[in-house]
């Protein structure tokens, strides 16, 4: 995974509460393989009428947010299913950071894990930075990880992680190769699990 | 570990094999269940060229992708393509299927309870956000995405950091024809839905404890809607009695030494939550949702909100759910009439939610088209062998085998763009049972009675007839 630091860029300004992963990417797109690349399907079926034309004015569209990689939201952005494809969907597409004032558990997870930082702000901020990013289509948003801020023009606000994931983060770490690291202890663990709960394998008859 | 401890503290502590200094978590993964959408996963075991760490522990289900009807034979080659992916994986990886031509295939969160695969005191984990479902056995059961499949594929582990505890006691009791689910709508619109997360919920309760495990199912199955990480009840007679016998579940003196264990797994009576809420189980309404998201609930006697309400940012949310969904401010919501009807998923396709429909159903006629697709075989066998069948045949609705059918879209069954459907599903969201439909959420007596009357409809008035509108 590569490391995140610092990310400067445009904003989409995406005025929306409780953002589904459903939303994200619709479940129809998601038996293909990832090599296909998922950044079309990102939120097809708010971009793309019944007919497959764009929605005139969606956001993601606008000429003068033309590389944008940062998007706002309001509150519970990535609710819903658990389906890791909604952050392909972001990251094919580009985006780097998602700033909202809370993320569904899972999403922010699936996020960490494929280099896509969770910014929480305040419901307070989120608001001022989508009428700062909507006013200013053109603006530049910093994102700045090791300090946790987030500047827009002279205004900066602060913004939370978990620090483990702010780690993962800036490392680019493998939660893979971290847990292989401690194959004596799993091995170790999984004897005595079994020795002690030995229904934990099924159909286990005494 | 000292003093006194909750169910989920008891629960974590089982299963930490390491701490690191942040805080971060080694947790050892006694359940792992994998469907046809952990592709990518094994895609990734591919590249890395690994082999699954713990065959005995891993059960596939195919469940999201199958197809309803016309089985076994699937048409459609991409949803062909999908199911037989699962099963090279298994076969190449060694681990129990329970595909198509498996007399226990069904929906994962069906199988794993009714196989006795799902038992208390385990740590289960799925690529699906609705394995909270599980934790209704006093399990800690969460879902996690695509990487974390691999991972538990490869490690038989997770890391993870300890969320908060969070107690929701429901004291009294549930009317009559109120159930688990409309508890569950008004959980969520009580506390919004995103108000548990980060907390694992323990229910608590006289009404709690009077639910049966299917109720208790449905409650858990739910709590992803409010957010929360994972939802659970502590197991009691109710739960002991359930897995009694069950095909995959410990049997004879192990089934004995378990249950002593588990009855160990209660919250101590002096056990600190980090949030505490309670609700009178008596103030809950038959609930429908009105918008896009689960906690845009109401009770079924009430009448769509005014996007004026409130502050801005809600206000705009509001209109969008009204317009989106086709409906304006004030009307009564039993005015709204539905284009057809679902009944099935892992929230409420199981036995007790059959009969609650059929039991509404008897005799009368739909008015409406529908599809009834039962949560597993055993579910469909069961239903067959009570008659419950030919009630739903005979009220003109169409009796499918099992799957995720209409609930996630995914293997054809949908609801055309425009139309609006009483299902008893867990999501409501835009375009969630295919693009541009219309999404109700509801118990399955409340989908009956809005078959048919055309409506959405208290089911009271259908059962209670004096009853007042």
């Amino acid at each position: 995974m590569q490391p995140f630091t610092r990310l400067e860029a445009r904003a989409c300004p995406l005025g929306l509460a409780n953002v589904d992963t459903d939303q994200l990417i619709p479940a129809r797109f998601m038996s293909r393989p990832r090599s296909a690349g998922y950044g079309n399907f990102l939120l097809h079926d708010l971009r793309f009428g019944p007919d497959g034309t764009p929605v005139p004015g969606f956001v993601l569209d606008d000429p003068h947010r033309a590389g944008a990689r940062i998007l706002v939201a309001r509150r519970n952005f990535g609710t819903g299913s658990s389906r890791e494809a909604a952050v392909y969907a972001l990251v094919d597409y580009g985006i780097g950071c998602v700033i909202a004032p809370s993320f569904g558990d899972i999403f922010a997870s699936n996020a960490v894990k494929n280099g896509l930082l969770p910014a929480t702000v305040t419901e307070d901020d989120a608001e001022g930075l989508l009428a700062a990013v909507e006013a200013a289509p053109e603006c530049v948003v910093l994102v700045d990880l090791a300090a946790q801020s987030i500047a827009v023009g002279d205004h900066a606000i602060a913004f939370a992680i978990d620090p483990v994931r702010r780690l993962q983060l800036l490392n680019g770490w493998d939660d893979i190769d971290l847990a292989q690291r401690h194959a004596a202890e799993i091995a170790a663990f999984a004897r005595t699990r079994r020795t002690e709960a030995p229904w934990i394998v099924p159909g286990h008859a005494g | 570990m000292t003093g006194a401890r909750t169910l989920f503290d008891k629960l974590w502590d089982a299963h930490v094999i390491l701490t690191r200094e942040d805080g971060e978590s080694l947790l050892w993964v006694d359940r792992h269940f994998v469907h046809e959408g952990s592709h990518h996963a094994f895609r990734t075991l591919d590249q890395r060229g690994a082999t699954v760490a713990e065959p005995a522990l891993t059960f596939g289900v195919a469940d999201h992708y199958v197809p309803t009807r016309g089985r076994p034979v699937i048409a459609d080659p991409e949803i062909a393509g999908m199911v037989a992916r699962l099963s090279d994986n298994a076969a190449r990886h060694g681990f129990r299927l329970f595909g198509l031509d498996d007399p226990g295939q069904g929906i994962v969160h069906v199988v794993g309870p009714e196989q006795g695969l799902t038992l208390p005191g385990l740590l289960i984990v799925c690529g699906d956000s609705h394995t909270s479902t599980h934790g209704a056995f006093g399990a800690y059961a969460f879902g996690i995405g695509a990487s974390e499949v691999a991972h538990v594929l490869m490690t038989q582990t997770l890391w993870q950091r300890k969320p908060k505890r969070m107690r929701i006691t429901v004291d009294g009791q549930l009317g009559a024809h109120v159930g688990a689910k409309d508890l569950a709508l008004h959980v969520i619109a009580a506390i919004g839905a995103d108000g548990a997360r980060g907390h694992a919920v323990e229910y608590q309760g006289a009404a709690i404890r009077a639910l049966s495990m299917e109720g208790r199912l449905t409650l858990c199955n739910m709590s992803i809607e409010a957010g929360a990480r994972c939802a659970m009840v502590a197991p009691d007679e109710t739960t002991f009695a359930y897995l009694h016998g069950r095909p995959l579940a410990p049997a004879g003196e192990v089934f004995e030494r378990a249950v002593a264990e588990w009855r160990g797994l209660a919250s101590d009576p002096d056990a600190v939550f980090d949030r505490d809420v309670r609700l009178d189980a008596a103030a809950v309404a038959p609930t429908v949702t009105w918008g896009t998201s689960p906690e845009e609930a109401l009770p079924v006697t009430g009448t769509a909100p005014s996007p004026q309400a409130g502050d801005p940012a809600r206000a705009a949310t509001v209109a969008a759910a009204l317009d989106y969904m086709g409906l304006t401010p004030g009307m009564r919501l039993d005015a709204i009439t539905v284009d057809r009807v679902f009944i099935g998923s892992c929230t409420n396709g199981r036995l007790d939610d059959l009969r609650a429909a059929a039991a509404v159903l008897k005799g009368r006629r739909a008015v409406v088209p529908g599809l009834v697709a039962p949560g597993s075989l055993a579910v469909k066998r069961a239903a067959e062998a009570e008659g419950l069948d030919r009630i739903f045949i005979e009220a003109g609705l169409t009796w499918a085998d099992p799957g995720c059918s209409m609930c996630v879209g995914m293997n054809g069954d949908i609801v055309p763009a425009g139309e609006r459907c009483a299902s008893t599903t867990n999501r409501n969201f835009r375009g969630r049972q295919g693009p541009g439909s219309r999404t109700h959420l509801m118990s399955p007596a409340m989908v009956a009675a809005a078959a048919v009357t055309g409506r959405l409809t208290d089911v009271r008035r259908l059962t209670e007839p004096d009853r007042e509108a």
